[in-house]
């Protein structure tokens, strides 16, 4: 079994992240960057059907990405491919490059992580799944091979799941939660030093997507209960008293 | 301008975004709804009162959703009536086949829309970085495609539109097959049911900080529920989940704490009659939907509201 899956160094919208002076584009000096959350679970599970059945897995990032592919290849990847050009917001022409740079590989699957962490477009695999003409099927929360077919629980509203076959090969979005991704070992990152890291110069055409404006959105904020945290646990069980919550 | 909002059902309901996105149409321009299923009659007369025309598309093997039939229809209707904006709904479905729609369009796409604004050409506006951000995307060609989040269209005007039969069939067969839908699993606590919901998020950092949480929800008269990172993580069950994916909750108290506020959690619990958050990042989401705010570690907070409650 042969997976190529897409790994993106993203950064964490937890961490300190704003908009540049332009206006146009985001300020991430200070932001954390790590491999993208749903790629980390969309990696483990690859590799853990190589562990499985046998095969090979390659991680595709785009951008600056070394970090991350690093980080794969000492999970348990077998090789990476790194494409230095910076997309930006552009989910078509990250799709693009990707689509490049893998003509030559014959792969049963593509995994990818169901959205980015910093961008949240949920585009780039499904978009990259439509360029090869490959079945594919998103939010993915199980999977069953067998027989040249996968089956796989999808997540859907409500707790719902759809269960649905595909053909192989095809490409596959992974939600969150699927397994416990592995931390990575010494012995990992040892041996991820001796793994083929590839750079391919790779451009897209024309970008599809224009930024006319980057901004903080105007929210209602919250009143906002003040002091140190003995004066604001009184405040707040004034607060809950008074509603009635509490005794 | 030519608008096609693709509406979305199951278990034989109509998903009311269906309608937003129809409100969202009308305000564009000239509004289609289109249908997709087995039999739709009952969905196109609802459709009818807010669109302009209703195309049905009617076949057996269109019972249950599949991305591939679905794409395959609706290049045959755009084929012949060339839409300008397909409009279609970010929900587990939409989202899945939108981009590859249009790719085969050779549409511009983008997803998770909460505005559009047409003074300067088509400008689209999401957020970013969990809805920290918010970025407006001018839309550089036409045809485009527009997924829209739900609760961004809600107010609308209504018609009573034609409508008509398609007469379009798939042409080929999927490689992807529809298998079954998969029932939630039952949990032994209903947080649907309880009127003190303390929920915590990554902000929890542990498996083993649960516990106190659940120390506060016992002395509040609570129950614990978590947000997405927490189920994931393993450390509560899937029947605890608050969210689109999960639980829609709305108890006379919600203590979110460490809850980031990413919109899949907050879709969950918005109506809930009081909501306090405590995040130590002060531009946390989560603080556009609280009525209180506390900006401070959950660990300086929790234990002294505990010392305090329990020597009340």
């Amino acid at each position: 079994m042969k997976i190529i899956v897409l790994a993106k160094h993203a950064p964490d919208p937890q961490s300190e992240v704003g908009v540049a002076g332009d206006g146009k584009s985001l300020s991430l000096g200070t932001a954390v960057f790590d491999i993208n959350d749903w790629d980390r679970y969309a990696v483990e599970e690859a590799i853990r059907i190589k562990e499985k059945m046998g095969g090979e897995v390659v991680v595709v990032g785009v951008g600056k990405s070394e970090d991350t592919l690093r980080k794969c290849l000492a999970m348990g990847a077998d090789r990476a491919i790194k494409i230095p050009f910076d997309a930006g917001l552009d989910a078509y022409q990250t799709a693009e490059v990707i689509c490049e740079a893998i003509k030559n590989e014959k792969f049963d699957m593509i995994f990818a992580g169901l959205m980015s962490q910093d961008l949240n477009n949920s585009q780039v695999g499904v978009i990259l799944a439509a360029m090869l003409n490959l079945p594919f099927a998103t939010a993915v929360t199980s999977l069953e091979i067998g027989n040249g077919v996968v089956k796989v629980n999808r997540e859907i509203e409500g707790g719902y799941k759809e269960a649905v076959q595909l053909p192989m090969p095809c490409l596959l979005t992974i939600q969150s939660g699927i397994n416990e991704p592995r931390y990575v070992s010494i012995m990992g990152i040892k041996k991820a030093k001796t793994k083929e890291l590839k750079e391919l110069s790779i451009a897209p055409k024309a970008s599809t997507v224009e930024v006319a404006k980057m901004y903080l959105p105007p929210v209602k904020k919250a009143e906002l209960i003040t002091g140190d945290p003995s004066q604001i646990a009184t405040k707040l069980i004034a607060i809950l008293k008074d509603r009635g919550l509490i005794g | 301008m030519k608008v096609f909002a693709i509406a979305e059902h199951r278990f034989g309901e109509l998903n009311p975004l269906s309608i937003e996105l129809l409100n969202l149409a009308n305000k564009l321009g000239e509004s289609n709804a289109v249908v997709i299923g087995k039999e739709v009659g009952k969905f196109a007369s609802e459709l009818a009162k807010y669109a302009d025309k209703v195309w049905k598309i009617e076949d057996p093997s269109l019972e249950n959703y599949n991305p591939e039939l679905y794409i395959d229809v609706l290049l045959q209707l755009f084929q012949k009536e060339k839409p300008d904006v397909v409009l279609i709904g970010n929900t587990a479905q939409g989202s899945e086949y939108a981009p590859y729609l249009a790719v085969k369009l050779n549409a511009p796409v983008v997803t998770d829309v909460v505005g559009v604004n047409t003074e300067n050409g088509l400008v689209a506006s999401r957020f970013v970085m969990q809805g920290k951000i918010m970025v407006d995307l001018k839309i550089k060609s036409m045809p485009c495609v527009l997924t829209i989040r739900q609760g961004a269209f809600k107010e609308g005007v209504q018609k009573s539109g034609q409508i008509v039969d398609a007469g379009i069939k798939p042409s080929k067969a999927p490689g992807r097959k529809f298998v079954e839908y998969v029932q939630p699993e039952a949990g032994e606590v209903d947080i649907t049911k309880a009127s003190i919901i303390v929920a915590v998020g990554r902000g929890i950092e542990d498996a083993a900080n649960i516990s106190l949480a659940e120390e506060l929800a016992n002395t509040l008269g609570g129950v614990v529920a978590g947000s997405r990172p927490v189920i994931d993580n393993g450390w509560l069950p899937k029947d605890r989940q608050v969210g689109i994916s999960g639980k829609v909750v709305k108890p006379k108290l919600y203590l979110a704490l460490g809850i980031s506020g990413a919109f899949q959690h907050v879709m969950g619990m918005k109506d809930s009659e009081l909501i306090v958050a405590v995040n130590k990042d002060p531009e946390a989401p989560i603080f556009g939907v609280a009525h209180y705010g506390i900006v401070a570690n959950i660990f300086d907070i929790v234990p002294e509201l505990l010392d305090k409650l329990k020597g009340k």
